[in-house]
């Protein structure tokens, strides 16, 4: 049985997992840095392509339909608001900012770290328990350069397109509610957006959508890439883990870079 | 004579050979093998031998450097793989052949693409000569019409046969491969023994080490033989020397005798029997 938990180990206990983490955050940096470093090399043109097929493209559909249903959502709910105040003329403008400013980027990876985050952690962790990893390291294929950097070029050419894309529709489901649904005039609404948004908050957007696409496919890479050195299961039992891991730490950091850039920019 | 004046020594020929000294291998805390003592002659064929589980997957692994020794150096044409510069090692690394136990082909590329792959990666030869070797490779284990069948539309046994055909596309100094034969059907384990000879005689100075459960493959190919048990070398020598051999774990390894006495120590109890017999026959 355990012995129970002394007062006194309670610095030791909460000192662990506090040098795990720090532990943790500076391999993920060193091998963010040794994927990025490794960006332009011979033969990586190919696998970039590949790689936004699979992050972008397959991907299209879903945004296009978390996008439409986004937008619907703040039409709606943005009409009962703003017609308490009788400025409900002002709906094209809520429905764009708060797409091209923060629910764009931010749904936009998530769902993209859903898709394709949790499908690189899977392939990159069946390759480590399955010897793919090694037997590429013996042939002198650095795996992070085969494996990491192209899918990190892919994502930052991928993300802000799909991005833009969810802004896009996003703002049709906008106009569905608000125009078609609920009599809005057309005309202000488009005027309104053309009106309120700035060159400003459309880089913003980018901007955040770049950083998120580092930051998911660095935690999806990585935890895939490591799954080999879990302590909660081996073999499959660790792939499993690794994706459910990966899925939340890209959240989560998307969730905090989006307040950190949110505060940086306005 | 110290350590390293031997290993300048042993350097005069061209063929790679692997001298292990005083390892001791594990994972974690837990030690696989200790006191691996032991040299593998260069342009020869040396056959790693043992029990299911005895460390043998985990000696090749270190021998590449994929990890490293609790203790002990192991050392490769005469120089430490683990004091050698990083990038040096890697430079010899990339000249050897390696079969992994379960082939290890990515499973993203087809069998062309996978054989293919150190060229592609590491050269700037053209498309067409890779293909041109990678046909003639994959005939070499009688593959060359599922070039471009993807891994696992391929049974186990030609999944190694691919791995190996890969192992073997830089034509390598050093071939290491980890039970060439085993899923193979006798035809074709008897294919994979002709191979590595062929392989010997077509190029004197590559040293081979395989590893093998196939005593009959051991018999005609290997000219020296390493047997691991309980942890350590029970016995190192040539094939001869390991039939002359009086030990007793070598000679039941040899006349495939079980461990006398009954198969397991375990016996059912009378009520865990009746509860399965009831639930089995329902
Ligand atoms: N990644 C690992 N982590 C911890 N222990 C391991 C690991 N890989 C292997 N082992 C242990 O090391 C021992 C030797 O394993 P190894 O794979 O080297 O055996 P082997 O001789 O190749 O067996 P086989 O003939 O069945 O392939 C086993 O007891 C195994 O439990
Ligand atoms: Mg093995």
């Amino acid at each position: 049985m355990q012995p129970a938990k002394e007062p006194a180990r309670f610095p030791a206990n909460l000192g662990v997992p506090a040098i795990r983490f720090i532990d943790e955050a500076g391999s993920m940096l060193l091998f963010l840095l040794s994927a990025l470093r490794r960006i332009v090399s011979p033969h990586q043109f190919s696998k970039i392509v590949a790689q936004i097929y699979v992050i972008g493209a397959q991907s299209f559909f879903l945004i296009a339909l978390i996008g439409i249903f986004t937008g619907m959502v703040l039409g709606l709910q943005g009409y009962y608001t703003l017609v308490q105040f009788g400025s409900e003329g002002m709906l094209g403008a809520a429905v764009a900012l708060s797409l091209i400013r923060e629910l764009g980027p931010v749904l936009s990876a998530l769902m993209i770290a859903g898709r394709a985050g949790s499908a690189m952690t899977a392939e990159i962790g069946v390759m480590r328990i399955t010897d793919q990893i090694d037997a590429l390291e013996v042939m002198d294929i650095n795996p992070i350069s085969y494996l990491v950097s192209p899918r990190i070029v892919a994502s930052i050419i991928a993300f802000p397109m799909l991005t833009a894309v969810f802004d896009v529709i996003g703002i049709l489901g906008g106009y569905l509610t608000g125009v078609v649904m609920l009599g809005i005039n057309s005309g202000v609404y488009f005027y309104r957006i053309e009106n309120a948004t700035t060159m400003t908050d459309v880089s913003g957007g980018f901007a955040k959508s770049v950083a998120f696409a580092i930051l998911v496919t660095l935690a999806c890479c990585y935890k895939g890439y490591m799954a080999h050195t879990r302590t909660d299961g081996a073999g499959p039992v660790a792939v499993g883990n690794a994706t459910t891991s990966a899925v939340v730490l890209s959240c989560v950091f998307v969730l905090m870079a989006d307040y950190v850039l949110t505060s940086v920019l306005l | 004579m110290s350590l390293d004046d031997k290993h300048i020594t042993a350097k005069k020929s061209k063929a790679w050979d692997i001298e292990l000294c005083d390892l001791r291998l594990g994972y974690g805390d837990t030690v696989v093998l200790e006191h691996v003592t032991d040299t593998f002659p260069g342009g020869k064929i040396t056959a790693i031998l043992g029990g299911s589980g005895c460390g043998k997957s985990t000696l090749l692994r270190h021998i590449l450097g994929l990890r490293t020794p609790m203790s002990g150096q192991i050392y490769l044409d005469g120089r430490d793989i683990f004091t050698m510069p990083k990038k040096e090692f890697r430079r010899m690394r990339r000249r050897m052949g390696v079969l992994f136990q379960d082939g290890a082909l990515l499973g993203a590329l087809t069998l062309g693409e996978n054989v293919g792959l150190p060229l592609t990666e590491n050269t700037r030869l053209s498309k067409s000569v890779i293909r041109d070797v990678v046909r003639y490779k994959l005939s070499l284990v009688g593959l060359e019409e599922f070039a471009d069948y993807y891994p696992n539309e391929l049974s186990g046994g030609m999944r190694k046969r691919a791995g190996l055909a890969r192992a073997l596309v830089m034509d390598p100094p050093l071939l290491l491969c980890d039970e060439p034969t085993s899923g193979l059907d006798p035809i074709n384990a008897a294919q994979m023994d002709q191979l590595l000879l062929s392989l010997k005689q077509e190029f004197p100075d590559m040293t081979i080490v395989t590893v093998s459960h196939d005593l009959a493959s051991v018999k005609t190919i290997a000219d020296h033989v390493l047997m691991l048990h309980n942890k350590t070398v029970i016995f190192a020598g040539s094939g001869e020397e390991l039939y002359a051999s009086e030990d007793p774990y070598v000679r039941r390894f040899l006349s495939r005798k079980a461990v006398p006495g009954k198969i397991t120590g375990i016996e059912l109890s009378s009520e865990v029997r009746a509860e399965l017999d009831r639930w089995i026959s329902q």
